[in-house]
């Protein structure tokens, strides 16, 4: 096979040998003897490749593609003798330089490549790059080597899937992890029994493409803390993992040790999600840096102005281009990517209304890049989660283009039961739909396409959420400017921490509150890291600057609100008990496998009566355990009642099935250890007709 | 950066002892070492570490070489140094290969 013709060069400069490459797959890829180098420019005039060895300021060679290697708009060469291991490259690309009409060129850059697999330049987290370094990110070589043996995607039902928001670093960055490496893929490895302990079976990874953490960092006005890119919403390249992230990516190791966290957390029956930024890139707007697409086809990759300008529908600077067929390309071959090179379980998009505008900025009915991610054979098991709005103003929750595929983060579940969970009325019509989940929104996707939470990264945790009535950002260095404003949080009677007694019971109790109703409810459950042990921000609502205690995960607080933690791994495994809380399909209204009740009911103080009244604020609500799973699984009957009204209440009972007995499971007004019982722990309620239900306070009941 | 490399054969174990550091730039004489031994088809390949300071990318997929060359062979990996036993855990290589503290044959 070595002997084939076309793997020995043709050509040589400077001594190094080369000759007419492959023009796909984009990007390097390593061949027999060499290396097969492939990007595409459509206005570009010449294009040079760029090669060095690691770390090295200057080249060791550049080679200009010969006219005759470019096909269309593609050039491609395969090098010789390169050493992978230590080999660095980019593009240098000479075109016109005509930003009123979009051009950019600048043939002084060096341009990493769109389809680098590895970046190096940011290799350790937070290590002091050479600012005078003129080639920044730098394009790399990666291997797929990895033995994943029998490893493959999980494919858990959508509806079956408890989802755990988290940010790599801030997991186990804190010293209270006692990791071994902390910040690191390696760590979460360490955390992988805690996180089957508290039952969840699939995280999402707030964003691990390559980013530069240094970007826009800058002092804090008043104290002198830096501050920088924590959160990632950045991206450098959308192939190449962050190595900071890596206890080993100051070897470069960084493919093989995320490949070997997605192996294990699949060994352990926990997908992963990446959240992934395809709808801007880190050059920012015409300030800022020339690192790679601006300088390769600038109006090919961005949303420009009529002026050449940036248009800024994600509130970054620029906008990438997602619908020009070239990008969309790119955004699918790196999806691609990350399912087949990593096993990845799905993906949710941030800012993804952004991926249904048009070349123009307009929003399309039918966007092109949604519809073929939707459809493509190699995602077509991927777990797919829209944010479906963008800064731009434009707002999808319920309207999102799905093509019977897409799922979308349920704003307006979040907004109404933090509303209803800090007692505001009126609440009482809109929770009975979310706990359905959303038929309003989803009626023909389904209630899989809601992506249920009440907190995420963005905005307070839970337990700020009951701490705090306003954001406190002053650590941000904007003078409280930054972060959302409507917060619907309450702060039970005291801003901020406090050691009365009872405010801090109430705040646990409206947490546990939360966590009952998430877990509840149809649809899919997301959790935010720390939040089911009361993770606190100090009132911060957008901590996405800080690398500190704020945004880290403290592991202490384990043992310090044993409570709260007790209750969320045991309310997440109660949903996991029960398959009548998980189907792909919305409630009937109606009985309709011979149950005697219909598949749900909803009452109020009074059975069977539900008041949906401006003033109200109580709701209960029975499912037949015998329509769990449309009637294939078998299930307990189960009554949640929900007092949100600040005394306690008489709920009149529903009668569940004939010759079974209400038992309490949940009751967040109680102390440890009657706030949740194990199922089988619960014994029969006296009186079977009603139940006092204390202020604010909610019931779960089951009968067998 | 130097590295000394010495082999020997003893009934179906091949032995490479590997003295100084491993990296990009002497991973490619162990690898063609390695590739030389495993023609004569060993069922075991025994990697004395114990002088090796440094292990990069380059020497780890030397190891994956190996593995993926001959799915059967046993791969010793005797007395490592710290530093290397935590890149073979940290990227995933520990559970390939056998760690010991002394050569098995």
């Amino acid at each position: 096979m070595d002997l084939r013709v076309d793997y020995y060069p043709t050509h040589e400069h400077d001594g190094y040998k080369f000759r007419r490459g492959r023009v796909l797959p984009f990007g390097a890829t390593i061949v027999p003897n060499g290396v097969n180098f492939s990007i595409c420019s459509s206005d570009a005039t010449a294009c040079w490749l760029v090669l060095y060895d690691k770390g090295e300021r200057e080249p060791f060679t550049e080679i200009l593609f010969p006219e005759a290697f470019r096909l269309g708009d593609v050039y491609s060469m395969i090098v010789f003798d390169l050493d992978y291991e230590k080999l660095e490259y980019g593009f240098r690309m000479d075109g016109p330089c005509q930003p009123e009409v979009g051009h950019r060129f600048d043939k002084s850059k060096i341009l990493c490549d769109p389809y680098a697999r590895v970046i190096g330049g940011r290799d350790v987290w937070l290590a002091k790059p050479d600012w005078n370094e003129k080639y920044q990110h730098r394009a790399r070589l990666a291997f797929d080597d990895f033995d994943w043996e029998e490893d493959k995607a999980l494919e858990i039902p959508l509806e079956d899937l408890v989802i755990y928001e988290m940010h790599v670093r801030g997991f186990t960055a804190d010293p209270s992890s006692r990791a071994a490496f902390p910040g690191t893929y390696s760590a979460i490895r360490e955390k992988i029994p805690y996180l089957q302990e508290l039952g969840v079976n699939c995280v999402e990874l707030l964003p691990i493409f390559e980013f530069d953490e240094w970007e826009n960092n800058r002092l804090h006005p008043e104290t002198g803390e830096l501050l920088i890119n924590y959160w990632g919403y950045s991206t450098l390249g959308f192939f190449a993992p962050k190595a900071g992230y890596a206890a080993t990516g100051k070897f470069g190791m960084q493919v093989d040790e995320l490949k070997t966290l997605v192996k294990e957390l699949h060994a352990a029956g926990i997908e992963v999600i990446l959240d992934v930024v395809y709808n801007h890139t880190a050059e920012g707007d015409q300030r800022g840096p020339t690192i790679s697409f601006r300088g390769i086809d600038n109006r090919k990759y961005y949303i420009l102005t009529p002026e050449g300008y940036y248009y800024n529908f994600s509130g970054t600077g620029n906008t990438f281009n997602c619908n020009h067929p070239v990008v969309r390309n790119l955004v699918l071959d790196s999806l691609r990517y990350w399912a087949s090179e990593y096993h990845i379980d799905g993906f949710r998009f941030d800012l993804a209304s952004i991926l249904g505008r048009d070349q123009n900025g307009a929003p399309l009915s039918n966007p092109p890049l949604l519809e073929a991610l939707a459809h493509d054979p190699v995602l077509a098991k991927c777990k797919l989660v829209a944010e479906a709005w963008d800064a731009g103003g434009l707002y999808q929750v319920g309207s999102f283009p799905a093509y019977g595929r897409w799922a979308e983060w349920n704003g307006k579940f979040r907004d109404s039961v933090r509303k209803f969970n800090k007692s505001e009325a009126g609440l009482v019509p809109e929770i009975s739909g979310r706990v359905q989940g959303s038929p309003d929104l989803y009626y023909y996707r389904g209630p899989t396409a809601s992506i249920n939470f009440i907190t995420c990264h963005d905005g307070f945790t839970l337990r700020d959420l009951v701490s705090y009535d306003y954001k406190h950002n002053y650590a941000n260095g904007e003078n409280n400017n930054d972060g959302g404003n409507d917060n619907d949080s309450w702060n039970c009677g005291y801003e901020g921490e406090t050691s009365d007694p009872g405010i801090n019971r109430l705040r646990l109790q409206l947490s546990k509150n939360a966590l009952t109703l998430l877990m509840v409810s149809r649809g899919v459950p997301m959790i935010l890291m720390g939040d089911e042990f009361g993770r606190t921000q100090n009132g911060n609502n957008n901590a996405y600057c800080h690398d500190s205690k704020l945004s880290w995960m403290d592991w202490d607080l384990a043992e310090k609100n044993a409570e709260l933690l007790r209750f969320s791994k045991h309310i997440i495994k109660f949903r996991q008990d029960h398959p009548v809380f998980r189907s792909r399909n919305y409630f009937q209204h109606r009985d309709y496998v011979g149950a005697g009740l219909p598949d749900i009911s909803f009452h109020g103080t009074s059975a069977w009566y539900c008041d949906y009244s401006p003033g109200g604020r109580c709701l209960g609500f029975m499912l037949s355990g015998q329509h769990a799973k449309e009637g294939s699984a078998s299930d307990d009957d189960i009554y949640v009642g929900l007092n949100m009204y600040w005394d306690g209440l008489v709920f009149q009972l529903p009668q569940p099935r004939r010759g079974a007995q209400w038992r309490v499971a949940v009751n967040t007004g109680m102390l440890p250890p009657d706030d949740i019982y194990d199922s089988c722990e619960a014994i029969p309620l006296e009186n079977q007709n009603e139940l006092v239900i204390g202020g604010r306070s909610i019931v779960v009941l089951i009968a067998r | 950066m130097a590295l000394d490399i010495s082999s020997t054969t003893l009934g179906n174990s091949a032995h490479i002892t590997l003295n100084g550091q491993l990296d990009s730039s002497t991973a490619p004489a162990v690898r063609e070492l390695v590739d030389k031994l495993l023609a004569n088809g060993p069922s075991n390949l025994v990697l004395h570490l114990e002088n090796l300071d440094f292990m990069a990318s380059a020497g780890l997929r030397v190891i994956i070489f190996a593995k993926q060359k001959s799915p059967d062979l046993k791969v010793y990996v005797v007395k490592p140094q710290e530093t290397i036993v935590e890149t073979l855990r940290k990227t995933g290589f520990y559970q390939s290969v056998y760690v010991v503290d002394e050569s098995p044959l």
